[in-house]
C-alpha cells in the first residue's frame, strides 16, 4: 500500500506542485460554487472544501478561493487585520508566490487580487478587482440557532426575525446595538449573510462596492459572493439605525481621520496611541503629505 | 515614534529552525529512525493512519516524527498530503468474515465457533511501569521466544450468526455510490455511511468520551460487545478494465461490532439493532467508542427520543474531526487587533452614556453611514 | 398591538367555520395515535379536547398545528382573506407563516414555548419582528401593552423569562402567542404543571382573553375542571378515538358512552 509515495509534494521547491497547490478538477470544482454564489448574493452555497497544508481557521477557505480564481498574470496582495506584515499574511503570500509563482504587490491599488483576514481596506476599490474574504462561521444565525437544518429552512423561507430578537435584545440592555464586528447585512434585498468579522465600520463598503467579493469558508465548507454593484444593507431598526465607529483622534503616523484605527498601548502607564489598521493606506499618506 | 510591530518573514523563518532544533532533541543522541517508530509505536501509527484516514505506515511514522510525538499534528501533515491523491475508485466492500486473526473476543457467548483469542492486548496487565525498559534491556520474556504463534482461522462474525436466527435487524446494502465527504461536503441529514466516514476519521478522545457519556444515561442504549475481531483482510478491487476483483494487499483492521437495545413493534417483531466501529491498525478504544456513537445516532432510524449528544447527528458530526477543531482552536492565536479595538470601542461606549469626551481620553463618536 | 392591526381585522364570516378537519389518521401501533377524527371550529369557539394519557389528545393536537403530518385525512384553514388552505399540501413556508401570524401554540412547558434566554420584551415582539416590524420604539410599546394584558408587572419587560415564576412564564407564552393578534390558538395542557391557586388565576385570564378577542381555541386537557371552565365544545377521546362529542354541559352532566361517564364520575364534582 505504498506504492503512491512517488506523488509526494518533495521539498520546498515550486515545480512539484499544482500551480496554486490545488489540482484542476479542484480548482474547476470551487469555481463551479463560486459561479453559484455570484448568481445568488449572499447565498451559502456548500463546497467540497479541500484539506489544505494550513490548519482550519487560518484562511484555508480564502485560500481555496484565492487558488482556484488565481492566474498566471494576477498580482496578489495579502492582508490579515488590514496589515500586509502580520505573520499570517506573510505565510499565505508566501504560499502563493512559492506555489503559483504570481506576482505580489503590499499596493491596493496595483492588486488584481486581495486575500483579506477581517478588513475591507480603507482605499477605493475598482472594478476589475477581486477582494477575497476568508471567513470562520459563515452562518449569520448560527449563534440563534445551531442547527444547520434548521437555518437552511429559515434562509429558504426568508424566516430572519429572530435577526431582530438579537438586536432587540441589545437596545434593551446596552442601549445600543452591541454588535461591533461580523455585523449581519442583508443582500440584495434577500439573503441575510454574515460579512466575515470585518469591523462594522466596513459594512458601508459592501454595498454597491465596484469590486467583486467572494467568501470562503474553509472548515465550514461554504462559498458566498456579493458581485460587484449590489446592495448590501446592516440589519438596524429605524429608530436606531446602523452607524460605525468613529474616533476623535486621528492616526498617530498619517493623520487620517477616516480610516479604522488600531489601539496601542506604548508604555507601562497605560498611554494609547491610534494608528492605522490599513498599513498600506497609512503608507500612501504618508507619501502623500511627503512624511 | 511607535513603530508597530513587523518583521514576520523572519520571525516566522527563526520559528521554524527553533522547531526543527526542539524535535530533534540532543544531537549526541541517535537520531530516531522512521522504521523505529513504524515498528515500535505501532499503536501511535494505527491512530494517524485511521484519523489521517490513509493506510500507510510508513508515512504515519514519518509524520510522527516530524510532528515530534504530537498525534494530531502528525494526522494533519498526513490529511494534507492525503489531500494531494488523486482518488482512482472504491474497493470492494472489505470481508471482515475473512479476516485472518490475531484478536477475537466476544462479550456474549463464552464460546462460539471459531473459538475466542486474546492475542495481543493491554487487558489483564497490570499497569505497573516496567523499568527493565527503563534500563533498555529487553524485558524478561522477549516476544520471539514466548508468545506462541497467535492467530485463528478465519471465522464467522457473532453478529451474522444472530442475524441468521432474525435477533439483528438486518443491514442493507443500497447499492448507493460510496460517497467521500473529503470531497463532497457534508449535508443533513447524512446518510449513515457518511456518518460511518465521519466516525472513522473522528478524534478518538472525542467518540470515547461521546461513548462513554451513552453509558452514563445520555441517550443510552443497551450495548453489548458483540465482538471485536483485529487481523489482517484483503483489499479487494474491481477495475472497469477487468469484470472480476483483483486483490491489492492486506491491511491490519480492528472492527467492532456491538450488539444494542431491541426495536420492533411488536414482541414477535422485536430484534437487536448494532452499532458499528471500524479503524486501521491496532486501535480497540477507538472502534468501540465509534459502535457506540454509531449506535447512539441511529436514533432517528429507530424512532428513539434524541435525550444526549451523542444522538445528535449535526453535533457530533460538526465536532468529531480534530483537524477541524484544532485549527480553529488554534486560530485564537492569529491577530484580532481589529475586532478586538471594535469590541473595545463599542464597550466603552457603553460604559459612559452621553458623557463628553475628554481631551486624553479619545471618545468614540457615533456617525450614520449606511 | 398597533403593529398586528391587518390581521385583527380578521372575524368577517362568523358563520363560515375556520378549521374543517376530516377522518385524521396517525397511528403508531394498534389504537395508539388517532384515527378517523373529523369537525369543524367555528371563529371565537372552544373546543376542549379530554381524555386519559395515552388517548391520541396530543397526537391530534399535533396534527392539527402542522407539527406532523397524517396517515391520511386532511386539515383546511380559512384564512383572513377567506382562502381556504389544505394545511398539508400548503407549503412549508405557508405552514410556517401562518403559525406566526394567524395562529398561536400555547405549550404545556412554557420554556418550550419561550425563548429563555432572552428578555419578556424580546420574546413577545419576535413574531412581530418576524412580520417586519423595524422599529424599536413600537416592539417596546407593544410589550409593555401586553405584559400589562397578561397582568405582569411592566417593569419586568427587560428580564429574562427564568426570573419568572411558572404561572408568568405561562401568561408571558400567552402573550408571545397573542400579539400576532391570532385567529386560532392551540393550547396542550396550559395549566398543566401549576399550583392550583396560579391555575384559577391563568384560567381566569384566558376565559377573559378569548371572549374578548374572539379567539377560537383549541386545548387539550386532562382536567374536566379546565374544559367546563373554558370549552364550549368537548371531544373525549379514548384510545385513539373520539367516542363522544357535545356542548361541554351537555357531555359533562349527561355523558352517553360509558367511558365518558366514567371519566366524570371519577373526578369530584363540585
Amino acid at each position: 500500500m505504498t506504492a503512491l509515495h512517488s506523488q509526494a509534494p518533495a521539498g520546498e521547491t515550486g515545480g512539484e506542485y499544482a500551480f496554486a497547490y490545488l489540482d484542476e478538477q479542484t480548482k474547476r470544482m470551487i469555481r463551479r460554487g463560486l459561479l453559484k454564489a455570484v448568481a445568488i448574493p449572499g447565498y451559502q452555497v456548500p463546497f467540497g472544501g479541500r484539506e489544505m497544508p494550513l490548519p482550519y481557521g487560518w484562511g484555508t477557505g480564502g485560500m481555496q478561493v484565492t487558488a482556484a480564481i488565481l492566474g498566471g498574470d494576477d498580482v496578489l496582495k495579502v492582508i490579515d487585520q488590514g496589515a500586509d506584515d502580520t505573520t499570517n499574511a506573510v505565510s499565505i503570500r508566501r504560499f502563493f508566490s512559492r506555489t503559483a509563482g504570481v506576482a505580489t504587490t503590499t499596493r491596493t491599488p496595483e492588486a488584481t487580487v486581495i486575500q483579506t483576514r477581517h478588513r475591507v481596506p480603507e482605499t477605493p476599490l475598482s472594478n476589475d478587482q477581486i477582494l477575497v474574504f476568508q471567513v470562520p462561521i459563515p452562518e449569520p444565525l448560527r449563534f440563534i440557532e445551531p442547527a444547520e437544518t434548521e437555518t437552511r429552512t429559515m434562509h429558504a423561507l426568508r424566516d430572519y426575525g429572530i435577526m431582530h430578537v438579537k438586536l432587540y435584545e441589545d437596545i434593551a440592555t446596552f442601549g445600543h446595538i452591541a454588535t461591533a464586528y461580523a455585523y449581519p447585512v442583508t443582500v440584495d434585498d434577500r439573503y441575510v449573510m454574515d460579512p466575515s468579522p470585518i469591523p462594522k465600520f466596513d459594512n458601508p463598503k459592501l454595498d454597491m462596492n465596484p469590486a467583486l467579493m467572494l467568501f470562503g469558508a474553509g472548515r465550514e465548507k461554504r462559498l458566498y459572493a456579493v458581485p460587484p454593484y449590489t446592495r448590501v444593507v446592516s440589519l438596524d431598526f429605524e429608530d436606531h439605525p446602523f452607524a460605525v465607529q468613529r474616533w476623535t483622534e486621528c492616526c498617530a503616523v498619517c493623520g487620517s481621520r477616516d480610516s479604522f484605527l488600531d489601539e496601542l498601548i506604548v508604555d507601562d502607564a497605560g498611554t494609547k496611541r491610534f494608528v492605522c489598521s490599513d498599513t498600506d493606506y497609512c503608507r500612501q499618506r504618508q507619501q502623500e503629505t511627503g512624511q | 515614534m511607535y513603530v508597530a510591530v513587523k518583521g514576520g518573514e523572519q520571525a516566522i523563518d527563526n520559528a521554524h529552525r527553533l522547531l526543527a532544533k526542539k524535535r530533534r532533541g540532543d544531537t549526541d543522541r541517535p537520531a530516531l529512525e522512521v522504521a523505529q517508530i513504524r515498528q515500535q509505536l505501532p499503536l501511535a501509527v494505527a491512530r494517524v493512519m485511521s484519523e489521517g484516514s490513509l493506510y500507510d505506515e510508513e508515512l504515519a511514522a514519518l509524520a510522527i516524527k516530524q510532528a515530534a510525538g504530537d498525534l494530531l499534528e502528525a494526522i494533519f501533515l498526513l490529511r494534507a498530503y492525503r489531500t494531494t491523491l488523486p482518488r482512482f475508485a472504491a474497493s470492494v466492500p472489505l470481508d471482515t468474515g475473512r479476516m485472518q486473526l490475531s484478536r477475537r473476543i466476544s462479550a456474549t457467548f463464552k464460546d462460539l465457533p471459531g473459538g475466542q483469542l486474546l492475542g495481543p492486548t493491554f487487558d489483564y496487565t497490570h499497569r505497573l511501569l516496567d523499568f527493565a525498559l527503563l534500563a533498555e534491556g529487553e524485558p524478561a520474556a522477549t516476544p520471539a521466544e514466548s508468545a506462541a504463534p497467535a492467530s485463528l482461522e478465519p471465522c464467522p462474525r457473532v453478529l451474522e450468526m444472530l442475524g441468521r436466527e432474525g435477533l439483528m435487524t438486518p443491514e442493507r446494502d443500497e447499492g448507493a455510490a460510496v460517497p467521500d465527504m473529503t470531497r463532497e461536503p457534508l449535508e443533513f441529514p447524512a446518510s449513515r455511511a457518511q456518518r460511518l466516514q465521519a466516525l472513522a476519521r473522528g478524534d478518538e478522545g472525542f467518540l470515547l468520551a461521546l461513548g462513554y457519556s451513552t453509558q452514563r444515561g445520555y441517550g443510552r442504549n443497551h450495548p453489548f460487545a458483540g465482538e471485536i475481531r483485529i487481523g489482517e483482510v484483503e483489499v479487494w478491487l474491481e477495475t472497469p478494465e477487468l469484470d472480476f476483483a483483483v486483490p491489492l494487499g492486506d491491511i491490519e483492521v480492528t472492527e467492532c461490532e456491538m450488539i444494542n437495545q431491541f426495536v420492533g413493534h411488536t414482541p414477535d417483531q422485536a430484534q437487536f439493532t448494532r452499532g458499528y466501529g471500524l479503524a486501521f491498525g491496532y486501535a480497540e478504544r477507538k472502534a468501540m467508542g465509534m459502535a457506540l456513537v454509531d449506535r447512539a445516532l441511529r436514533a432517528g432510524e429507530y424512532g428513539e427520543e434524541v435525550q444526549g449528544p451523542a444522538q445528535q447527528e449535526e453535533f457530533v458530526l460538526m465536532h468529531c474531526d480534530n483537524v477541524e477543531a484544532g485549527g480553529f482552536v488554534s486560530h485564537l492565536k492569529l491577530p484580532h487587533y481589529v475586532d478586538f479595538q471594535a469590541e473595545l470601542e463599542l464597550i466603552r461606549k457603553m460604559r459612559q452614556p452621553a458623557q463628553d469626551a475628554t481631551p486624553t481620553e479619545p471618545a468614540p463618536l457615533e456617525e450614520n453611514r449606511a | 398591538m398597533n403593529a398586528a392591526q391587518p390581521l385583527s381585522q380578521a372575524h368577517v364570516e362568523v358563520d363560515a367555520p375556520l378549521l374543517q378537519v376530516s377522518g385524521l389518521t396517525r397511528l403508531y401501533g394498534p389504537d395508539t395515535g388517532c384515527q378517523d377524527v373529523s369537525f369543524e371550529l367555528y371563529p371565537g369557539e372552544v373546543l376542549g379536547i379530554v381524555g386519559e394519557s395515552g388517548s391520541g389528545k396530543s397526537t391530534l393536537l399535533g396534527l392539527l398545528s402542522g407539527r406532523c403530518p397524517p396517515d391520511r385525512g386532511s386539515v383546511a384553514y380559512r384564512d383572513h382573506h377567506g382562502q381556504w388552505l389544505d394545511l398539508y399540501s400548503a407549503s412549508e413556508a405557508e405552514r410556517r407563516t401562518l403559525l406566526r401570524t394567524e395562529w398561536g401554540f400555547v405549550e404545556q412547558h412554557a420554556r418550550d414555548g419561550l425563548r429563555m434566554g432572552v428578555s419578556a420584551g424580546a420574546n413577545i415582539g419576535e413574531r412581530l419582528m418576524a412580520q417586519g416590524v423595524r422599529h424599536y420604539g413600537r416592539l417596546r410599546e407593544a410589550g409593555l401593552e401586553w405584559l400589562r394584558q397578561v397582568e405582569i408587572d411592566p417593569a419586568r419587560i427587560d428580564d429574562v423569562p427564568s426570573t419568572f415564576s411558572g404561572g408568568m412564564q405561562q401568561r408571558l407564552q400567552i402573550a408571545r402567542n397573542l400579539v400576532s393578534g391570532p385567529r386560532l390558538v392551540f393550547m396542550d395542557e396550559p395549566t398543566g404543571g401549576l399550583d392550583v391557586s396560579v391555575q384559577a388565576r391563568l384560567l381566569d385570564l384566558l376565559r377573559g382573553l378569548v371572549r374578548e378577542l374572539n379567539l377560537a381555541v383549541v386545548i387539550v386537557t386532562h382536567d374536566l375542571a379546565v374544559a367546563r371552565l373554558l370549552a364550549d365544545r368537548l371531544m373525549v377521546m379514548r384510545r385513539s378515538r373520539v367516542v363522544e362529542t357535545g356542548l361541554t354541559d351537555q357531555v359533562l352532566d349527561d355523558p352517553q358512552h360509558a367511558y365518558t361517564q366514567l371519566l366524570v364520575s371519577s373526578v369530584l364534582q363540585p
